[in-house]
């Protein structure tokens, strides 16, 4: 597009970072493809695209990760080369990875000692951390063991223990994938209040209205490729997707009025006793879910969303059979392959290590939750081409993208190894489906095609119940919302009283019966 | 110039063939020079150790003798290692089955009881191996306790447990008080595939083992079972797997092959129950099925090769006049390369910079 020659010609202020023409390549793959990329001091710079973009790689190399193949860095006009990250904090470069790297039985100032050269004392770091948080309302108790923290307070830490360097460019990817509103725009107020302050911030997000928001220049990539560089307050979410995905993407089309019909999966007063010392104990749990809906289930990661996907699952097993009724049958004591014979299918959260074997081939994948109930096994021995066909299939029907026909599950990117993991069990054609945030850090793409899919398939008759973070998501698909707080599950609202502001409310437990619980309350929210 | 390790976006099939071979390869090398700073011809010894053994019909038998057991018991344990199950016991196991095959043999010793006694004795071999193995499994899932350390222990028990009763109840009457039970019955002997030769039965049924394996590993979903739960304990349990009967399969199926791998060779080549039966089989198996990739074919040519340093070793013994411990170091510098090399199949190696520039301008 013009905006080269255009910026080239301008008389802005010198770039802090300059990315010259970056290319990347893995054997065959293209990662990078001469991307061009300025980043200016007191900007925040959006950077955009769907997975497999190039975003990670091209950021990864800013941060000295890995080596360009092609193009050069340029900080503050002179060519530097970054042979790792200590290069690039030396430089003043900060970044905030979308998985946190710490230590769970550490504390807050441990895990931030172990990231900083020794040079300074252990009390002195405590001391400066403290200082750091407080100077930027980042409200973090420095002796707290990280397992006792929510999702958002681990993210705050690694945005400290970046501050604690004092760079001049901050590298935040996804920051906001793990984040209710509430969070996220305190996050927001923290990134704004950077940028008064001259740094640079290059914010990698998929969430096109946050970028709108937040960002003053946008850059978007497709394909390895750099397909614009914008201001996103000039652009519409639409014509933002559209230069990401490179068409035009279809909006998910909830049908007006469903019928539900009788209840297929019940859930009677499940409690649960949590079976790892960090775990969330599940209280009185009851919910239905009819044929021919989708319930929400809500919630700030750590309030007993794992506890109750597990219990649903069939991982783990309730007290009573009757806690948990399949079809009307009472499915509580039974094992997953025996719910998944009934009917029921199950996406768990983590794509990567629970729904996939890593470094398996996706037919292997597609054998490990359709072994049960499916022909791909007879008589004990497993039949490949049922295997492969099951594959095929799910490919063609989720426009799952991959290098070769079978590779393994951790090569695709996130994106397509979701669609791969809820095809998978959406073309089994379950009566009931419990998924585990479905799109979580997925591209405005592959989300499209998975809450569609989701929504055809409560279309069809099937119970459907969607555990997910993301507030956005839940209010576009759902017929009813419930709010998970501290292992209990509040009475769902119906979509239509589900306010943004009511849900956030529920969600940080501000419901009468959870006050009661006080001494919990303030154990998992935090400060 | 730098060199680093960087993970391949995907396992390289090629290296994954290719690994044991470098590394067999690279260990040749090693000991080449490790020859010549002897003051031995390097080239003389690889000729008598790999070679020679392969040029005269006897000592061809004599591999496949010595890898028969070798075999056997690697395919077991890979069964475990795939699993991420470390069975390090198969000694003991591989003991407890000869004893166990070798009271059947001692009790009908003289008798003329019939032909059962043979077959008999290899399901009392098997059996009592497993049986042994279930200790340490049985000990992980009920207890927690690392079956790495308590299936290795139990190498010693056995090991004396043993040695009591070849010294004590058992031994042979007649034997001049050596510490070893009567030779046995013809009836309870392995019978041998030609006349006057040494190779016997006990290899063809190693072979039904190997494909046995390969089909388990390959075709079956109790075979996806072991390799989920080697690879996703996770996914494994999402999957319906049971962690803690596989620990106890697993355990069950390897102790049943070392155990019977120790009665054929009781019964097979040694022909009575001495202290000396083992010999390490146990543990050199481990090398075995590493060097095989824990894969059942590549375990029968990594037992080949194996035993090819063997008899290549006592050969080298006589011509070369070099300790038979050189056949132990060999193998030591072979499981330290293999175990090198496998990291070549999810990483490879790249040089960085400078050398990179000049291969730039080259093409």
């Amino acid at each position: 597009m013009l905006d080269v020659s255009s910026q080239a010609g301008s008389s802005l202020p010198a770039p802090l970072l300059s990315a010259v023409s970056i290319s990347k390549r893995y054997g065959d793959f293209l990662a990078n493809d001469g991307i061009d990329l300025d980043l200016f001091p007191a900007e925040i710079h959006a950077l955009l695209g769907e997975n497999g973009a190039g975003k990670s790689t091209l950021v990864k190399v800013m941060y000295g990760l890995i080596q360009p193949s092609g193009g050069e860095l340029r900080w503050k006009g002179q060519k530097v080369v970054l042979s790792g990250p200590s290069e690039a904090r030396a430089l003043g470069i900060g970044m905030v990875f979308q998985h946190f790297s710490l230590f769970e039985n550490l504390t807050v100032a441990e895990n931030v000692a172990l990231g900083l050269p020794p040079k300074e004392s252990f009390a002195a770091i405590s001391a400066r951390l403290a200082e750091t948080a407080r100077l930027y309302g980042l409200p973090l108790d420095p002796k707290r063991e990280v397992w006792r923290l929510s999702v958002g307070e681990r993210q705050r830490i690694e945005i400290v223990r970046a501050l604690m360097q004092n760079p001049k460019l901050l590298i935040l990817d996804e920051p906001t994938a793990v984040l209710t509103p509430q969070e996220a725009d305190q996050l927001f107020i923290v990134l704004e209040r950077l940028k008064n302050e001259g740094r640079a911030i290059l914010y990698i997000s998929h969430k096109l209205e946050e970028v709108k928001r937040l960002c003053d220049t946008a850059t978007i990539l497709r394909l390895g490729k750099k397909v614009a560089t914008c201001n996103p307050r000039q652009e519409t979410a639409a014509s933002l997707a559209r230069m990401m995905v490179g068409a035009e993407i279809g909006e998910v089309k909830v049908p007006a009025a469903r019928t539900a019909a009788a209840p297929r999966l019940l859930i009677h007063k499940l409690t649960l006793e949590p079976d790892d010392p960090h775990g969330t104990r599940l209280k009185d749990i009851t919910l239905e879910v009819c044929g021919g809906e989708i319930v929400g289930v809500a919630g700030v990661a750590g309030n007993g969303q794992d506890e109750l996907f597990a219990a649903l699952s069939g991982e783990r097993h309730a007290a009573s059979a009757g806690a948990i009724v399949i079809d009307g049958r009472a499915a509580g004591h039974l094992n997953v392959n025996d719910r998944r014979r009934m009917g029921a299918a199950f996406v768990p959260e983590e794509r990567l290590g629970h729904g996939t074997a890593p470094r398996m081939k996706l037919s292997e994948n597609a054998l490990l939750t359709g072994h049960a109930a499916s022909g791909m096994v007879k008589g004990g021995f497993i039949s490949k081409i049922a295997m492969l066909a099951h594959v095929d299939r799910t490919t063609k029907s989720f426009d799952v993208r991959k290098a070769k026909r079978d590779p393994e599950a951790v090569s695709l990117s996130g994106g397509n190894l979701q669609k791969f993991v809820v095809g998978r069990e959406i073309l089994r054609d379950p009566g009931i489906l419990v998924v585990s945030q479905p799109t979580w850090g997925v591209d405005a793409g592959a989300a499209a095609v998975i809450r569609q899919a989701l929504v055809d398939l409560a279309g069809r008759g099937s119970a459907v119940l969607v555990i997910s973070q993301d507030l956005d998501e839940l209010t576009e698909i759902a017929d009813r919302i419930a709010v998970m707080f501290h292992g209990k599950l509040s009475p769902p609202l119906e979509a239509a009283q589900a306010t943004r502001e009511r849900l956030g409310l529920l969600m940080g437990g501000a419901d009468p019966a959870a006050r009661e619980d006080e001494e919990e309350a303030k154990h998992a929210v935090g400060a | 110039m730098q060199l680093v390790l960087e993970r391949r976006p995907e396992r390289s099939a090629v290296i994954a063939i290719a690994s044991p071979l470098i590394a067999v390869a690279l260990t040749i090398v090693t000991f080449a020079a490790l020859f010549a700073i002897m003051g031995k011809d390097p080239l003389v010894a690889i000729y008598v150790y790999f070679i020679e053994p392969l040029t005269d019909p006897f000592t061809l038998q004599e591999i496949a003798v010595k890898a028969t057991p070798l075999v056997m018991i690697a395919v077991g344990l890979a069964l475990c290692y795939i699993a991420n199950i470390w069975n390090i016991g198969a000694e003991g196991q591989f003991i407890v089955g000869a004893v166990c095959g070798s009271w059947l043999a001692v009790r009908t010793n003289g008798t003329d009881v019939g032909h059962w006694v043979l077959p008999a004795m290899l399901v009392l071999g098997a059996l009592g191996g497993a049986l042994y193995a279930l200790i340490p499994a049985i000990c992980r899932v009920y207890f927690g306790a690392s079956e790495i350390l308590t299936s290795l222990m139990l190498v010693y028990v056995a090991n004396y447990g043993m040695d009591y009763l070849v010294r004590g109840p058992w031994r042979d009457p007649q034997g001049l008080n050596f510490p070893t039970t009567a030779a046995f019955d013809p009836a309870a002997s392995i019978p041998t595939l030609f006349e006057g030769g040494r190779m016997h039965v006990g290899s063809i049924i190693t072979l039904i083992v190997v494909m046995l394996a390969t089909v388990l590993l390959g075709r079956t979903i109790r075979g996806f079972e072991i390799r989920v739960v080697g690879a996703a304990p996770r996914a494994a349990r999402f999957s319906g797997f049971n962690a803690d009967r596989l620990v106890l399969l697993t355990f069950a199926i390897s102790g049943a092959l070392a155990g019977l791998a120790g009665i054929i060779e009781v019964a097979g080549p040694i022909g009575h129950l001495d202290p000396g039966v083992s010999s390490n089989l146990g543990f050199t198996a481990i090398i075995v099925a590493f060097l095989g990739r824990l894969n059942p074919g590549g375990i029968l040519i990594a037992g080949l090769f194996l035993a090819l340093t063997f008899i290549g070793g006592e050969g080298a013994q006589i011509s070369l006049k070099v300790p038979l411990d050189v056949t132990k170091v060999f193998q030591g510098i072979l499981l330290f390369y293999v175990l090198a090399c496998d990291s070549l199949i999810v990483y490879r190696i790249r040089l960085l910079r400078s050398v990179r520039k000049v291969a730039h301008a080259a093409s």
